[in-house]
């Protein structure tokens, strides 16, 4: 049985005439170690399908299902403790906390765990040593790179080792190398077993995932196992320059 | 990293905030504290100042019959016939329960008699407790010794009479030592002398009219110590001067009403500050507290972040907000009183209240601020983002 699973996700937002559907009838499977990445154009609902996987955004109707738990049938108290266990978060502006320090900010998803500081510390300290940040713990965000920020933001996403990462954009505003350096980051972490869904335009981004949701007008058009293709012409294309 | 942490490098990252919602509790608190110790202070000194001087107890002989004169005006027609009341006893007064609240015991003979072809009222009394019964009079010359009189104002004006002239009683030449200044009071109607000379002029030799009592009392247990004195004045009919006290504690019960409705006032303005400067500092704080949401905080984490630094800056404003009230009290006192400033003994109690009221200011204005970010919706937060 998959581990993550979406039955028939449908969210409006406005009322009566007004109202708009952001995504509709959405349905697909994604097991555990795997690595998926939403592409679609600008407004084709992969934000609001990420931020519904982030348990932050009700369906109007459809189920979303997580390892055996019916995320939207949770109180949103519950949805919080979700998020903190089986979630981690990469956005795509990093998004630090400005006034924290490096290893601080890495350690804010433990602060609410019972855990004495020095544990929490630790764990810290090694998920920046597994994103290669080592010696810049007591740096604040303003002082550091834009590629050591979203490391930074990687470090803070696996910090309590949650089986899910969700990253919007992850690479959105870094160089060419920074972008490369990051995605082999997450593509070490899904070879670890962490089950990866990446929202990207870009096509290199793409490349690196095992299987790709296209949507369109909020519409899931490829990548359900159901469907027939599931990897884009243009993904396609580029699996075959990297093997060339 | 813990909550508190949070919170605490928030407060010094956002100090210009931090600061405007300590001055606006500071303020208040500050107010609160100026006016309370200010109106403690006086009522104090006023209180003092009137327990200590003027007679608040009368003593008269017992009779059965009805007063009938009203506002000064005798309406006649009953007899005047009571008992004196006899010198000796009044030392009785010195040895009751409350003794040490007895400021002055002023024993006063009244008679009237014939100054030229006007009937007078002649007082005596002793002139050493005037100061304290009657500390209203102002007297133009001197006291008199015991060849001479004290003419009221309007005594001296009927009878024509000035400083340094004579006037017969009983065959008695008396020189007039002094005139006192118009009172407002029955006081200007008479002529006085010493408690002796009347006595002997008025054939009342150790006995007295009337007697008037200033307790110094706290809390004015002035019933307690009408009762004290009536026992060992069985004879007599001794009354606390009600209208006095009641008087003064209405006015000093009004001005600390006023008080705490302006305090109030005050208190509800700082708390809106505190509550706008919160609001505007949760709204530019929304990217951040989405994060916190979407790495799992739950709402009561959010709210424990925003209550914890309004508590730290309201425990800080209770402290500065005290310490500056009283600054204030002190400043206030030395503008606004005439004569020695009063004390502002050291009150525990609104030290302690003053703490307490800015930590519920804080703790009530940052409710809304703190449930509207718990309430934040992390997707929206993350829109933003």
């Amino acid at each position: 049985m998959s581990y993550i699973i979406a039955e028939n996700l449908f969210k409006k937002y406005g009322r009566a005439e007004s109202v708009v559907t952001a995504i509709s009838d959405i349905s697909y499977q994604i097991d555990s170690g795997e690595f998926v990445a939403v592409m679609g154009e600008s407004g084709s609902g992969k934000s609001t399908l990420l931020s519904i996987m982030g348990a932050m955004n009700a369906p109007t109707s459809g189920r979303y299902i997580v390892d055996d738990i019916d995320v939207y049938a949770l109180s949103q108290e519950k949805q919080a403790d979700f998020r903190r266990e089986f979630l981690g978060f990469v956005f795509q502006s990093f998004h630090l906390v400005p006034y924290l320090s490096v290893l601080e900010n890495v350690m804010l998803p433990l602060t609410t765990l019972k855990t004495s500081r020095k544990i929490k510390r630790s764990m810290a300290e090694q998920a920046l040593a597994s994103v290669g940040l080592s010696g810049k713990f007591h740096r604040l965000p303003n002082q550091i790179s834009g590629g050591e920020k979203e490391r930074v933001a990687v470090a803070r996403a696996i910090v309590n080792e949650p089986p899910v990462l969700l990253a919007d954009e992850p690479t959105g505003n870094l160089d060419t190398q920074t972008t490369r350096e990051v995605m082999e980051l997450l593509l070490g972490l899904n070879q670890e077993g962490m089950t990866i869904v990446m929202v990207t335009h870009s096509v290199t981004c793409a490349g690196y995932a095992q299987r790709i949701l296209r949507l369109s007008d909020g519409r899931l058009v490829e990548g359900d196992r159901s469907m027939k293709k599931s990897i884009a012409p243009e993904v396609e294309q580029h699996f075959e320059t990297r093997a060339a | 990293m813990t909550l508190k942490e949070i919170a605490l490098k928030n407060l010094m990252r956002r100090k210009g905030k931090a600061m405007f919602v300590l001055a606006g509790l500071v303020i208040g608190v500050a107010t609160v504290v100026a006016v309370i110790s200010f109106v403690d202070a006086t009522t104090r000194d006023i209180n003092k100042k009137l327990e200590k001087y003027g007679a608040n107890i009368l003593i008269v002989p017992r009779t059965d019959n009805l007063t009938l004169t009203y506002g000064g005006l005798s309406l006649g027609g009953v007899s005047f016939e009571m008992q004196e009341i006899r010198q000796s006893d009044l030392a009785g007064i010195h040895s009751i329960k409350n003794a040490a609240n007895v400021a002055a015991v002023g024993p006063m003979v009244l008679g009237t008699v014939q100054v030229g072809d006007k009937r007078v009222l002649l007082s005596g009394i002793d002139f050493k407790t005037a100061g304290t019964l009657k500390p209203w009079w102002k007297v133009k010359g001197k006291f008199p010794d015991e060849q001479g009189v004290l003419l009221g104002a309007e005594a001296a004006r009927i009878l024509s009479l000035n400083i340094g002239e004579s006037l017969e009683i009983k065959n008695r030449s008396l020189k007039i030592d002094g005139i006192l200044k118009p009172t407002g009071s029955q006081d200007d109607q008479l002529v006085f002398a010493r408690l002796e000379t009347v006595q002997a002029l008025l054939n009342k030799e150790g006995t007295i009219s009337m007697v008037e009592v200033a307790a110094l009392c706290n809390a004015c247990p002035i019933d307690e110590m009408v009762k004290q004195i009536a026992e060992v004045l069985p004879g007599a009919k001794v009354m606390a001067i009600q209208q006095v006290v009641k008087g003064r504690m209405e006015t000093l019960s009004q001005l600390k009403k006023f008080s705490y409705g302006i305090s109030a006032v005050v208190f509800l303005v700082g708390g809106l500050v505190v509550l706008v400067t919160l609001m505007g500092s949760v709204r530019e704080r929304t990217q951040e507290i989405g994060i916190f949401r979407a790495i799992g905080f739950r709402k009561r984490h959010v709210m424990w972040i925003i209550f914890f630094e309004a508590g730290i800056v309201s425990a800080v404003a209770g402290i500065l907000g005290y310490l500056l009230g009283i600054g204030g009290t002190h400043i206030g006192l030395r503008l606004f009183s005439e004569g020695p400033v009063p004390a502002i003994p050291m009150n525990m109690e609104l030290a302690g209240g003053a703490f307490f009221m800015a930590i519920v200011m804080g703790l009530v204005s940052s409710a809304y601020p703190a449930l509207m970010a718990s309430r934040l919706d992390p997707s929206e937060a993350l829109r933003s983002l």
